[in-house]
């Protein structure tokens, strides 16, 4: 399953962005690793930074963001010392991404097959027929019917699912070691969005390529993912495998996020709810950023906890977690 | 949950439907009567459909895009007019009304929408906002608002001093909850929510539908709840209506829907929807795209997708039939036996 | 239960946009010049070394007087024109009739074609469809044609020539406001208000409006520089404004005779004048475009 190196490893991941407000850490000490074939989950509700780390992965931070700390490695190599150029040489045929709105990797007034080809001759030498073969056989490998006339088509021309399965497609074309897929499902229809997590866990599975799947909806990560990764204001707090955190989670937030979940509250009673709001970046409490929430929440929490490893491997940035593992 | 005994419908639907024309411009006629195929373009957004939501249900309107469901709550709450059938809204049909109890039964019928940053006027305080209508409809004294607006705002769980501020000053679930101290204002007996929390984090969502359910109970208030998700659907809702392609396939009280679902679009849904206990599943979706709306196919709109289709079904459009008590299901296989 | 963070202070959209227009230095500078050029003109009768239209202090002597040369009451700094008129007072003077004209030309044209505008994009249908037609009738002549046509069969004189200004630009802003308009109309505070059965007339002015008029604001300020401009060219060509109330574009022609002969600034400093000032406007115009632009705002 898992072969000598892992496809991607980040070590203490630190983005921010310098605002005319103040600095705001979006990514702060954020870690974790993606072996050749696997699929993390990285979990997430709005201002926990999951986006940004994807973009910091590849180099796709804007000013006034940088990122500040820490590593990106990448089938060994640091992405963090990499130069733009360096980037676009990888970005598209090493590394993929896949957007939430299909329409920032579609170009809308291009036809499919010469977005398709220029993709592949940006990073290969073949003949434009060759690419033309390839692109091809990427939309059939996505589940696209009649794949010859859907080449020739403008992307307005395709209904929603299926302008993100040729997203899906493009980014696979090269056949990259990793994809880094950001909410792409989430404006999608139930139906439509099981065909894509189908047609993309069948092609992880043949070709071996790694996924980063970025989302809020842990039902949907439930079914795809290997390894779960969860964030909250732009820390990592409980990562592990996704058997072992969704059936016992161990820090309070990943504990209340399951308990939101409708399914996992008796019908007609009131769900367990979260109180309160993710507090804003540019004013985080000291100390753990859940405290204000969390039911237990104690003067401890008011020093920033550290990350402790667990007996079965995963890892929980929790005070009384670190308590019961000293007392274990 | 209100006793079976004491159903009293508040609304009901008969026949209505909705059809976007898109009439040909001044060259199209031309061609049209030159002999080409051209025709106006009609999208059947909601087609014949009848429902009825008794005093103090939940009924949830489920399905996915170009089903039609938020255009029928549209039209539910008077914002917009149908294209033929009728509404009536206890007992009274709305389009018949005078129009003071026209005016009434406005104010009756309210609605929650999805979009929390589209759905409050950028440019008007918080205290505008609540605080337009009830005083255009005299329902409290200028007065008298500040109270009554503190009393609102409480009740959905905003502080009384946010009156001042901007919308743009406050997240998401704050703004839906102030969306919902908005409808709450006019004194509504029926909430129309259309897809209320889709644009919401999972945990603010759970605070929201918590709120809802509370202000259920406390103003005794009957929903129509619109939503994509099933899983909230199943948790909140007394009966759920599935809708394709502008059509109602099947409506069932919530446990036997999802025990026994009957149509086979209603059974692919519940198989497709992914649940936090299916682990490393073979995700096994039903082929096809959802057709487009313009161009729906012939009889049964599902039968394209549909694995156990028979020559009937691309025909003859199928009827809302009862297959059990409660149960109605508008599928041609249900009449084999 | 009660949500536990308070949001900061209530923040004005006005402070916000304050602060985002302060941003560009450049912006700034430009304001600040078209300010002063506006307070020179309103006090121009207070501050001008000479009243140039009044017979009594000119001296036919003073003519064609170069920049800086005294004469015999005073200096004149920009020189004087054929009459002997002081060029710089000429200036201010010259200032107030082309921004008042300018100014005035372009309100009425955004109340007028502002209110078609929104009322066409809110009804739709015909009415939308007649209004647009003018509209568009209107904006496939070129201006200074449909100018100089009402210019002349009205007459000439200051309101004729701002009921030909009007004319002419008041179909950029019901087009402008239309298109806002379009996309605002389908957005759910409308249709709430419109459950809240709320009257058409009040959706209208009091929820649609004040949503529309950012766009207003930069195309009204970019108008004004093109009235000012419409204003000049037609005084140029002799039909404008009548010579006891001279703008900037007048100046400009009565030196014009003159450009070749070596008396350069009888022309020229109308023209940097009038320059400067549309420069300052335009400028001004840029950084409200991009400051109310919704989309470049996070």
């Amino acid at each position: 399953m898992s072969s000598s190196s892992p496809t991607l490893q980040v070590e203490n991941l630190q983005t921010q962005f310098f605002t005319k407000a103040g600095v705001v850490t979006a990514v702060d000490d954020v870690s974790f690793t993606v072996n050749r074939g696997e699929v993390l989950g990285l979990v997430g509700e709005s201002g926990s930074g999951k986006t940004v780390t994807g973009f910091s992965i590849l180099g796709l931070v804007d000013h006034p963001g940088k990122v500040t700390g820490g590593k990106i490695l990448f089938n060994g190599e640091d992405l963090t010392t990499y130069s733009e150029n360096q980037y676009r040489a990888i970005r598209g045929s090493r590394i993929s991404m896949v957007f939430q709105d299909p329409m920032m990797t579609l170009n809308p007034v291009l036809r499919v097959d010469t977005q398709m080809v220029e993709a592949i001759r940006a990073h290969e030498k073949i003949s434009k027929a060759d690419a033309l073969v390839r692109a091809r056989d990427a939309l059939g490998q996505v589940g696209i019917p009649s794949p010859d006339e859907r080449l020739k088509s403008y992307p307005h021309q395709f209904s929603g699912g299926m302008r993100q399965r040729v997203a899906f497609a493009i980014a696979l074309l090269n056949k990259p070691d990793l994809i880094i897929a950001d909410e792409p499902t989430t404006a999608l229809d139930v139906t439509i969005q099981a065909q894509i997590l189908f047609e993309t866990q069948k092609l992880c599975r043949e070709t071996g390529t790694s996924l980063v799947w970025i989302t809020h909806d842990l039902t949907v990560v439930a079914g795809l993912a290997d390894n779960i990764c969860v964030m909250y204001a732009g820390k990592v707090v409980e990562t592990g495998k996704i058997d072992d955190v969704l059936d016992d989670p161990k820090h309070p937030y990943t504990e209340g996020l399951i308990g939101s979940v409708p399914s996992r509250n008796k019908r007609g009673q009131p769900l367990t709810q979260i109180p309160g709001m993710t507090p804003s970046l540019l004013n985080l409490p000291k100390g753990c950023p859940f405290q204000k929430r969390c039911q237990y929440a104690a003067p401890q929490c008011e020093v920033s906890p550290k990350i402790t490893k667990c007996e079965d491997g995963r890892l929980v940035r929790c005070h009384r977690v670190e308590e019961a593992m000293a007392h274990a | 949950m209100p006793d079976q005994n004491e159903l009293k419908p508040v609304l009901q639907l008969q026949n209505l439907t909705k059809k976007f024309v898109k009439p040909l411009d001044f060259a199209g006629k031309i061609a049209q009567k030159l002999g080409s195929n051209l025709r106006d373009e009609v999208v059947h957004a909601v087609d014949n459909v009848s429902l009825t939501v008794n005093k103090g249900e939940v009924v949830s309107l489920v399905g996915e895009s170009g089903c039609g469901k938020s255009t029928l709550g549209r039209m539910v709450a008077g914002i917009l007019p149908q294209t033929s059938g009728d509404i009536f809204y206890e007992g009274q049909n709305v389009a018949n009304q005078s129009s003071e109890d026209a005016r009434r039964t406005a104010l009756k019928i309210q609605m929650i929408f999805q979009d929390p940053f589209a759905s409050l006027n950028p440019r008007l305080r918080v205290k505008d906002i609540l605080g337009e209508a009830p005083l255009y409809h005299k329902l409290v004294s200028s007065s008298g608002l500040d109270a009554y607006l503190d009393d609102v705002m409480l009740r959905c769980g905003l502080d009384p001093d946010f009156k001042q501020r901007y919308p743009h000053q406050f997240s998401g679930g704050q703004r839906q909850r102030i969306g919902i101290a908005r409808a709450l204002a006019v004194q509504p007996d029926f909430i129309v929510c259309d897809e209320a929390v889709a644009a919401l984090d999972v945990s603010i969502q759970a605070q929201v539908l918590n709120l809802f359910m509370q202000l259920r109970a406390e103003l005794d208030l009957t929903y129509l709840f619109i939503s994509h998700d099933l899983g909230v659907v199943e948790h909140i809702s007394d009966r759920i209506v599935i809708m394709y392609l502008g059509r109602v396939v099947e409506t069932a009280d919530t446990d036997e829907l999802f025990s026994r679902a009957n149509h086979p679009y209603t059974q692919a849904l519940l198989r497709e929807i992914p649940r936090l206990e299916t682990r490393h599943s073979d995700f096994t979706p039903i082929e096809g795209e959802i057709p487009s709306p313009l161009d729906p196919p012939n009889g049964c709109h599902f039968h394209p997708r549909c694995p156990f289709a028979t020559d009937r079904c691309r025909t003859e459009i199928p009827t809302l039939k009862e297959i059990s008590p409660g149960h109605h299901s508008a599928c041609h296989l249900n009449e084999s036996n | 239960m009660t949500v536990t963070t308070t949001p900061p202070k209530a923040i004005t959209p006005f402070r916000r946009f304050v602060e985002d227009f302060a941003e560009k230095r450049l912006a700034v500078a430009g304001l600040f010049v078209f300010v002063a050029l506006v307070l020179a003109a309103i006090f121009a009768p207070w501050i001008t070394p000479q009243n140039p239209y009044d017979l009594t202090q000119i001296d036919f002597m003073d003519g064609r007087l170069a920049p800086g040369s005294s004469g015999a009451t005073m200096t004149f700094w920009l020189g004087t024109d054929d009459q002997g008129r002081d060029l710089l007072s000429g200036i201010f003077y010259g200032l107030r009739t082309s921004l008042s004209v300018g100014a005035i030309s372009t309100v009425i044209a955004l109340v007028i074609g502002g209110s078609l505008g929104l009322i066409g994009a809110y009804f739709g249908g015909k009415v939308d469809t007649i209004i647009m037609r003018i509209a568009d009738l209107q904006l496939s002549f070129p201006a200074i044609l449909i100018a100089l046509i009402l210019v002349s069969a009205l007459g000439q004189g200051i309101d004729k020539i701002i009921i030909a200004l009007v004319a002419v630009q008041w179909a950029y802003y019901a087009r402008t406001i239309r298109s806002t308009a379009l996309v605002e109309r389908r957005k759910e505070y409308i249709e709430a208000a419109t459950c809240l059965a709320i009257s058409h007339r009040r959706i209208v002015f009091k929820h649609l409006m004040p949503n529309c008029t950012p766009p207003l604001i930069v195309v009204g300020t970019v108008q004004v520089a093109h009235a000012i401009s419409l204003e000049a060219t037609l005084s140029f060509l002799g039909i404008g404004v009548p010579i006891t109330e001279p703008s900037l574009g007048l100046l400009i022609k009565n030196g014009f005779d003159y450009m070749l002969s070596g008396d350069y600034w009888v022309s020229f400093y109308p023209g940097l004048a009038l320059l400067i000032t549309i420069v300052s406007i335009n400028l001004v115009g840029d950084q409200l475009r991009d400051v109310l632009n919704p989309r470049l705002q996070k």
